[in-house]
């Protein structure tokens, strides 16, 4: 690999030069270890069970669909359910993610199921998600071992298993609960917010789904 | 306000355009003022604003120009400018021109405190709500650009149009849009000015009114020209001269 | 790319008398301007996030290097790899030498603006490899060799029926009857040939709409989702990232994203905000194994200090050339390289000189629009005005104008000699004019009368009028 050692030196030197400080700046590095909040507007700073309510209207307004569920045990149902309504083969790709070990798939055998990252042949997905953004119906969601990416562009088809008590209200809030897993400093690999399915206007404007991403987001809000 | 205080002494900055094309603006403004209960002059040394130096990138020729203005115009209450795009040269960039010179640099800022665009000074600072003109026809009105976005001159010309009896404003669509003049650019890209007066040529025949009212005349000489060559009827005249009930002149571009 | 921007008045001509082209202006950026308006105004905060993102960016740059410094540590801590770059050439060979040790072929591409501007396709399509953007709008004007109109919009100079040409011509295996008038069909045709690239690709380049120097991440914000099956399908993922992208938190990323969808396409926020930190971890299924950062300066530290320091503040929205009445007329090409509108008449000259970029500074009304819906309250027209400035110290600019203005100014300084010049010529003008009360024609205005009348004067300056009437009182 070419060393850029001296264009390193060079650009942060001209940087110094002209900011007239070689020391660097504490005000910065404060800034970094404190990560203060900027203006958070106040459209989501509601209580709980209103961010849900906005998450649903604000994901609905960008073409995602959603289907409130009261547990778990109703995921398979749904899946199946929402497949079939679109003349969709029953066939699915899970996350291995343990958080999704609990639906019982098993109790609808003529869904194929199978587990892993996504192959080009998948058309349907079903993952978690780490949160729910209220002020923009954003899903918010981490790569891992138990969650790869490729789950979420793929397939035409996401569907997304989200519970209740994952909707928070803004970006800083799942900021703030990402820092809480105490993984501090660092980020996962991959952390995709996604809003609607995938679209594109760029032929003459015209706002189209499922330009590289999937066509449909469909989400399964589940109470907890 | 006349009753209980001195009448405001008022200087007027003319605006080379004004003096060089439209006296009759000026005359307007004048009415408009002393109307109001201010005391009018005009001093005679003053010239140009400097703004075509200022926008042609010659700094030095452009503070000379502002510091003649700022000496021409010191002890007056109010400098008031029947225009937006002059009016914020004084106003915006003068004090920005003169931030190093210290001999200038307050002075500069003074001025800038109590110089204002005629209209919102009329409206803003006089308070006038009824201009007691007559005008028989329907108007529209383009928004020239420094006046809108520099000097948040928007409201207040509607507001006193609503007071003119027997005239009706038809709202121009794209009104805050660029008529393409921008002083020297329509001299200097001449092809892309016309596809914006063009532009705004075709909004302005839509709105079916009958004349064409705007605060600025560089932007009332470039739309006049524009529509006197492509044959329209349409009047074209400053603000001023409507508010004022000053219109017995022939209309910009027009013969007597 | 070969900059014509030099030639900036042919090339708006050329456009102005496109027919097409002035077809798909009367619409597009309209529209944009409205789902603009609607997003600024449905929230109420939106002014508010402006000054901050402003004060914001002032902020970064005035400690530039501390956080470029904590990004690249952090870069490096999780296992990635930054390469600081001087100049386009040093990032073309910085990527180049990337690629080339991954023994790649194929290299697919996110939308990027820098690598327009570094010109990285031509470069490592000179050395053997096949880049491939997957942006639809920009795979379509890379199969018809044409540089962007738009940043947000590459393609939207050209209608539906252009990209059935395009694809027919370029996509050899296509049936002739197959129908491709819907836009929905060409978008699935491309998706179709573009999933087999991005299964082939050995590298995957993306551009950063930020990069965060708390977590050393980089962000891309796309509608697609084709910047995201760039970067975890191929082995490698390679950033083009100019330095002043950086943003010092994960909290300040959120600010410069409720800004930066809202002022591009009007939406509360894009379909896929994506924040990549390092390669993929240990027992990962996906994602790739290298990540590198490439980071360009091209000129911008030595902005820093100077009167076009603010310009960095720049977040690449578009609004500014939405906005733009200029740009409305002539559309991007006509400004003949990378960056277009407003933004791109500031960036130019700084980047090409203001030899080559001169022009555009000066074809510009100073309207103000563009700065007053700029969501990182950049002053573009003061900074086009200091463009004129430096242009006029080096004595650049046309004879004719600068002995004119010399003139008049020259006169202006000298009051009493003024009111009499002006007092004579208006008095010659009025009598011509009188009898139509216009000129179609003016000797030394041509550029005036070309396309619209002069009105006549008066006759009499109002000053003379002034004292005249005062002498009577």
């Amino acid at each position: 690999m070419a060393d850029t050692s001296s264009a390193r030196a060079q650009i942060l030197g001209g940087i110094r030069k002209a900011l007239g400080s070689a020391e660097g700046s504490d005000e910065a590095r404060k800034r970094l270890a404190v990560h203060p909040r900027n203006l958070v507007p106040a459209r989501a700073q509601l209580p709980q069970d209103q961010q849900v309510d906005l998450f649903v209207a604000m994901a609905t307004e960008v073409a995602a669909t959603v289907e409130r569920l009261p547990a778990l045990g109703d995921v398979p149902r749904a899946v199946a359910e929402y497949l079939a309504g679109l003349n969709l083969p029953a066939e699915i790709r899970v996350a291995p993610d343990a958080a999704l070990d609990a639906i019982p798939w098993n109790e609808r055998p003529t869904l194929t199921v199978s587990k892993g990252r996504a192959r080009d042949s998948d058309g349907a997905s079903v993952t978690g998600a780490f949160a729910g953004v209220a002020e923009t119906g954003s899903l918010m969601l981490l790569s891992g071992a138990e969650r790869p990416t490729t789950l979420n562009f793929l397939p035409d088809t996401h569907i997304v298993v989200l519970t209740r008590s994952q909707v928070v209200g803004t970006m800083e809030d799942a900021w703030d609960r990402l820092r809480g897993l105490g993984v501090a400093g660092t980020m996962p690999r991959t952390v995709n917010f996604i809003t609607g399915p995938s679209r594109t206007g760029d032929i003459e404007m015209r706002i189209e789904l499922g330009a590289h991403g999937p066509r449909r987001l469909h989400i399964l809000l589940v109470e907890d | 306000m006349a009753e209980k205080h001195p009448a405001p002494r008022v200087g007027l900055f003319v605006t080379c355009l004004v003096d060089l094309f439209r006296p009759t603006v000026g005359f307007a403004a004048v009415k408009l003022l002393e109307d109001a209960g201010c005391t009018v002059e005009v001093p005679s040394a003053q010239t140009c604003c400097g703004q075509p130096a200022f926008n042609s990138g010659d700094r030095r020729t452009a503070q000379e120009l502002a510091r003649n203005t700022i000496a021409a115009f010191e002890g007056f209450d109010y400098v008031v400018v029947p225009s937006g795009s002059c009016g914020g040269q004084i106003k915006k960039h003068y004090p920005e021109l003169l931030a190093d010179d210290p001999a200038w640099a307050a002075r500069a800022q003074r001025l800038s405190a109590r110089t204002y665009e005629l209209v919102s000074f009329l409206a803003d600072v006089l308070g006038m709500t009824d201009t007691g003109a007559r005008y028989d026809g329907t108007v529209t009105y383009h928004d020239s650009c420094s006046g809108l976005r520099e000097l948040g001159v928007k409201e207040q010309p509607r507001r006193l149009l609503a007071s003119v009896e027997g005239l009706t404003l038809n709202e121009l669509p794209g009104a805050e849009v660029c008529c393409g003049f921008g002083g020297t650019f329509c001299v200097k890209y001449p092809d892309v000015s016309n596809r914006m007066v063009e532009a705004k040529t075709a909004d302005i025949q839509g709105t079916q009114a009958d004349t064409l009212l705007a605060g600025d005349m560089g932007c009332l000489l470039n739309m006049a020209g524009k529509l006197k060559r492509e044959g329209s009827a349409i009047r074209v005249r400053h603000v001023a001269e409507v508010l004022a009930g000053v219109t017995d002149t022939p209309p910009i571009g027009e013969k007597a | 790319m070969q900059p014509t921007t030099h030639a900036f008045p042919e090339n708006a001509r050329k456009a102005l008398s496109d027919e097409r082209l002035q077809k798909v202006l009367a619409i597009a950026p309209a529209g944009f301007v409205n789902r603009r308006k609607q997003a600024a105004d449905r929230l109420p905060e939106f002014e508010a996030l402006r000054d901050q993102g402003r004060d914001l960016k002032n902020h970064v740059l005035a400690n530039l290097d501390t956080y470029l410094e904590a990004f690249e540590a952090k870069v490096t801590g999780q296992g990635g790899h930054v390469h600081w770059c001087r100049t386009d050439q040093e990032a073309r060979d910085a990527i180049l030498g990337i690629c080339r040790a991954a023994n790649a072929k194929t290299v697919t591409k996110g939308k990027s603006m820098v690598s327009e501007e570094i010109g990285i396709n031509d470069y490592l399509e000179a050395n053997g490899l096949t880049p491939i953007e997957t942006d639809l709008g920009e795979y379509i004007i890379q199969l018809r060799h044409e540089p962007p109109s738009h940043i947000i919009a590459p393609a939207f100079h050209l209608s539906k029926k252009d990209v059935e040409g395009t694809f027919r011509q370029a996509h050899t295996d296509l049936p002739p009857d197959r129908v491709l008038d819907d836009p929905k069909v060409l978008i699935a045709e491309a998706r179709t040939v573009l999933r087999r690239k991005f299964q082939q690709a050995d590298v995957g380049i993306t551009g950063a709409n930020l990069m965060i120097a708390e977590t050393g991440s980089t962000v891309i914000v796309t509608n697609e989702g084709n910047g995201d099956l760039t970067q975890i399908l191929p082995r490698v993922h390679v950033v083009i990232a100019s330095i002043e992208k950086i943003v010092p938190t994960l909290e300040d990323a959120a600010l410069v994203l409720r800004l930066l969808a809202r002022s591009a396409t009007g939406q509360e926020a894009s379909a896929y905000t994506t924040f990549s930190t390092g390669p993929r971890r240990p027992g990962d299924l996906d994602g790739p194994e290298e990540f590198h950062v490439v980071l360009l300066d091209n000129g911008r530290s030595a902005l820093l200090g100077t009167e076009f320091q603010e310009v960095l503040r720049c977040i690449r929205c578009g609004a500014c050339m939405n906005h733009c009445p200029v740009y409305g007329a002539v559309g991007g090409h006509a400004y003949g390289w990378v960056y277009p509108g407003p933004i791109g008449s500031v960036m130019q000259p700084a980047l090409l000189g203001v030899k080559e970029a001169g022009h555009l500074p000066n074809a510009s009304t100073f309207c103000g629009r563009c700065e007053a819906v700029c969501p990182m309250r950049i002053p573009l027209p003061k900074m086009m005005r200091h463009w004129r400035e430096k242009e006029f110290e080096q004595g650049l600019q046309p004879a004719a104008m600068r002995k004119g203005l010399g003139l008049w100014a020259w006169f202006a300084r000298r009051p009493a000699l003024y009111h009499a010049a002006t007092r004579m010529a208006v008095r010659a003008l009025g009598a011509l004019g009188r009898g139509k009360g216009r000129f179609a024609k003016l000797p030394l205005a041509q550029g005036w009368t070309q396309y619209r009348d002069m009105p006549a004067p008066e006759g009499k300056t109002f000053q003379q009028m002034w004292a005249e009437k005062k002498g009577k009182r």
